[in-house]
């Protein structure tokens, strides 16, 4: 038997700063202006329509031709207060990048928009401040539930408005996946906590953490102590994957390993030598490449279906591959292999399209991969016990909203990834600002009666 | 191959590709850079009298465009601040080490006869090949009586052109300054004074921009700035207008023309040739990327006239002069429609938004199978080329000539109130 070799400090101090440090360093102002100047300012250009948040591309990539960096950050800010952070996480190669013309074009390479609404963004913050004031106060306030990306951009909204929010939060930081679920070298340098920062200048939003739907927390006082509220809970459940063996120790949720690295010091981390990440979206992309960096020795991610069912991007995948971790595809997991309680690896079927086009596995063909770790990647869920006590309508398995963002609770409205539509943070984002405009809008009906 | 060698009013040289009189012709050290390099002929920098002229420090302002830099440039240096006798000494050196090339010398002295009778001799004593008088420089010189102020009065250009003509036998090229309202005036007065050739143009009165932090022109000296004279590519049409101006005027029929304004590529060269030029003078490329540039001009201009046929300069010189006319001579009936090459279109609209507000609504915009589509409604198009010229991707929008008809030009066009009666 074999005991798993799981410990914390597999790298010094130095190598753990440099793995975790910005994945893709800024542009210079003059990298930026060069970049900016390529863009051909496409008339309705299709860049913005590939924005879930509407950002006007080719007019803030234009003003940072023209060095009005105050204008540039604007026109990102107003449509997506977050827009620093989505430049930085943002799957770009699927959304506005992908629908660059540039790419129609032999030999073409999109504008970098990711990276200059990042250059724009960070301008902003180092020399701007807080670009919006607050309308005249309204006397009204808002409960928002979550302070992710949904919750954040409701509540910058409604603040904008003039009205007061107080922002709840299981954790002790807001912030949502952007600080406990992502990538740290994504969002390097304490990123989402100065983001917040910032966005909380415009003032007449109040934090409070450790505030949990359901526990102590509760939809019915919210609803008579405050004129509305939002529920931006996002996916507190994660999937299992359902096999023996789930529960031996060294088997954990990626997203549990993803806050621990982003929560506690990386050198109290613990990480396997050898790691095995089960799933085949971003998340597992995030732990695996993150597993490597913390210095484990092997690192595999492995997916029941093919490349093309992926929900990570090409682009991340390629990432993982480039940061050493070797992808396997057509390979479900059948159970978790131990002797005597300690983890050994994961025994896994390999798979082909069945004639139907539904994937089909050999449990007759298997093999083991052997770990000292598993990470399950396998997809996260809403909870919806946290809202249960309330009426709200729920349908497969996220909250129902209307095209307002109304749940079926009157004055309780809710957006993110606690509803339907895709997993995205700028998806968040949009909700979050749309939805702030719904309960603006409601609320200025009551104020004119 | 082509030949290349020119025979300019006398004044011979390897190609037609000299460079014009500016600082890089100022030393004989940059100058016999330049013959290493392959220039056909140098202006040497204007040489005036002693005691030399200062310069000031901060001389140049460059117009940058959508990352490009030096689309214009311009300055505020004067004629050559080193004394006389060291350019003369300088010059005679340099003819004699390279006696296949051109070596012009340009000058500005007062306009008073006896200082253009003096230093005549000491030129003409270098060996050097002819002179050219600087008539065009539009700043500085010309707040002192000399440069564009002589050049902007027709009668002046004559009497020093006739002066320089009386006191020695090398060929006078007159510089023209463009800064006049019509340049046919000052040719000429030259050819009155009995000028060899021309040269054109010489630089535009400009400010280049504004330092808005100093609130002062560019270049900014000590805190305030002057005009200067532009140069460099946004020049070229400028130039071409007035050398075709110049080529097609049978009263200055044989005027050999020297071309300046902009060349910076064997295309250029040949587009100055085609309107007329025989030489061709360059400045602002050269002083962006250094001599090695006449390279590619001899080698281009070289492989393009042995894939039209034209055996030398002469053949190519002033070929588009007799399709240069006033707009008077244009056929009315003539029609050229936009034509959209679907698969190169990569639909950036940039066509569709310039036509729709700025044009004939005549490029319409819809959907395609989910994606951006745009096509030319022919009926509305007048063949103006601006979505050719805004599309981003070369060959995709061309204009395709209609079939012509007749001809028809506004003096005999119906809506002409002025219009000639055929046969009344």
């Amino acid at each position: 038997m074999r005991l798993p070799d799981t410990i914390s400090g597999r790298l010094s101090e130095a190598e753990l700063a440099a793995n975790f440090a910005d994945a893709h360093p800024p542009l210079t102002h003059a990298q930026a202006v060069v970049e900016a100047e390529r863009c051909f300012f496409c008339y309705d250009a299709p860049c913005i329509e590939a924005c879930p948040t509407s950002i006007d591309i080719p007019k803030f990539i234009r003003a940072i031709a023209t060095d009005n960096m105050q204008g540039s950050a604007r026109t990102i800010l107003e449509s997506n207060i977050l827009g620093g952070a989505c430049a930085r996480v943002c799957p770009t190669e699927i959304l506005c990048e992908q629908k660059c013309v540039h790419n129609t074009r032999e030999e073409g390479q999109p504008i970098r928009i990711g990276a200059l609404q990042r250059h724009a963004t960070d301008w902003q913050m180092e020399h701007g401040g807080q670009p919006f004031k607050r309308n005249v106060l309204t006397g009204k306030t808002v409960a928002v539930v979550g302070a992710g990306p949904a919750g954040l951009a409701c509540a910058h909204r409604l603040a904008m408005y003039g009205h007061d929010v107080v922002l709840f939060d299981s954790h002790d930081l807001a912030g949502g996946l952007n600080e406990y679920g992502v990538a740290a070298y994504k969002l390097a340098d304490n990123f989402a906590q100065r983001e917040i920062d910032f966005l909380m200048e415009i003032g007449g939003i109040s934090f409070v953490g450790g505030k949990r739907l359901g526990q102590n927390l509760h939809i019915s006082e919210l609803r008579s102590d405050y004129d509305a509220v939002f529920l931006a809970v996002g996916q507190a459940g994660v999937r299992a994957l359902g096999i023996d063996g789930e529960h031996v120790d060294g088997v954990m949720d990626a997203v549990r390993f993803i806050e621990d690295l982003r929560s506690q010091d990386k050198k109290t981390v613990p990480v396997g030598r050898r790691v095995v990440v089960i799933g085949g979206g971003n998340t597992a992309v995030d732990a695996a490449v993150q597993a490597r960096r913390l210095g484990a020795e092997e690192v595999s991610l492995i997916y029941r279906r093919g490349y093309e069912h992926m929900s990570a991007t090409p682009v991340e995948r390629e990432w993982a591959q480039t940061n050493g971790v070797t992808v396997k595809i057509w390979a479900s997991p059948v159970k978790i292999v131990a002797d005597n309680g300690a983890l050994q690896g994961v025994e896994f079927a390999r798979g082909i399209v069945g004639s139907d086009g539904r994937p089909q596995y050999d449990l007759t063909d298997t093999f083991v991969v052997p770990a000292d770790m598993v990470l399950k990647a396998v997809g996260q869920l809403f909870v919806p016990d946290d809202v249960q006590e309330e009426s709200i309508t729920i349908s497969n398995g996220r909250i129902l909203v209307d095209d307002q963002y109304r749940t079926s609770l009157p004055g309780v409205y809710a957006g993110g990834d606690c509803t339907p539509g895709e997993d995205l943070t700028v998806a968040a984002v949009r909700d979050g600002r749309d939805a702030a405009e719904a309960i603006h809008l409601m609320l200025s009906g009551l104020s004119g009666q | 191959m082509a030949d290349l060698r020119t025979n300019f009013a006398g004044i011979s040289s390897p190609n037609p590709f000299w460079l014009a009189s500016a600082p890089p012709t100022d030393k004989a050290y940059n100058v016999r850079r330049a013959f290493e390099a392959g220039w056909g002929g140098v202006v040497w920098k204007t040489l005036g009298e002693d005691p030399p002229v200062v310069n000031v420090s901060s001389r140049y302002g460059s117009l940058n465009y959508n990352g490009n830099r030096m689309m214009g440039l311009n300055n505020i240096e004067l004629i050559s601040d080193r004394p006389l006798a060291v350019n003369i000494a300088e010059i005679k050196q340099v003819k004699r080490d390279y006696p296949d090339r051109a070596v012009v010398v340009s000058l500005m002295v007062p306009c008073v006869e006896d200082s253009w009778k003096s230093i005549l001799p000491i030129v003409e004593e270098t060996g050097a090949d002819g002179i050219e008088l600087n008539f065009g420089c539009p700043h500085g010189m010309s707040e002192r009586n000399m440069g564009a102020a002589v050049g902007q009065v027709p009668e002046y250009v004559e009497m020093v052109t006739r002066w320089c003509k009386q006191y020695t036998r090398m060929p006078v090229i007159v510089k023209l300054t463009p800064n006049i309202t019509n340049i046919l005036m000052p040719a000429y007065a030259a050819k009155r004074g009995g000028a060899d050739a021309v040269s054109l143009i010489n630089t535009i009165q400009s400010v280049i921009g504004v330092d808005l932090d100093q609130m002062a022109p560019m270049p900014v000296v000590g805190g305030k700035g002057t005009h200067g004279g532009y140069c460099g590519p946004a020049v070229k049409p400028i130039a071409l207008r007035m050398i075709g101006e110049i080529a097609r005027d049978p009263e200055l029929a044989g005027l050999p023309i020297s071309g300046i304004g902009g060349i910076g590529s064997w295309r250029d060269a040949a587009e100055f040739l085609a309107m007329g030029s025989t030489t061709l003078q360059v400045c602002t490329a050269a002083m962006h990327y250094g001599f090695r540039i006449v390279e590619d001009m001899i080698d281009g201009l070289s492989s393009w006239m042995d894939q039209k046929g034209y055996a030398d300069i002469p053949s190519v010189s002033g070929q588009a002069i007799p399709k240069f006319v006033n707009w008077n001579k244009l056929n009315l009936k003539f029609k050229t429609i936009a034509e959209i090459n679907q698969d190169a279109c990569v639909s950036c609209g940039l066509c569709h938004i310039a036509c729709e507000d700025t044009s004939h609504q005549a490029i319409s915009k819809t959907l395609m199978n989910g994606e951006r589509h745009y096509d030319v409604i022919e009926e509305e198009c007048v063949g103006c080329n601006l979505c050719a010229h805004v599309c981003p991707v070369d060959g995709c929008i061309t204009m395709q000539p209609q079939p012509v008809e007749e001809e028809l030009t506004w003096p005999e066009h119906p809506n002409n109130p002025h219009r000639m009666h055929v046969g009344s």
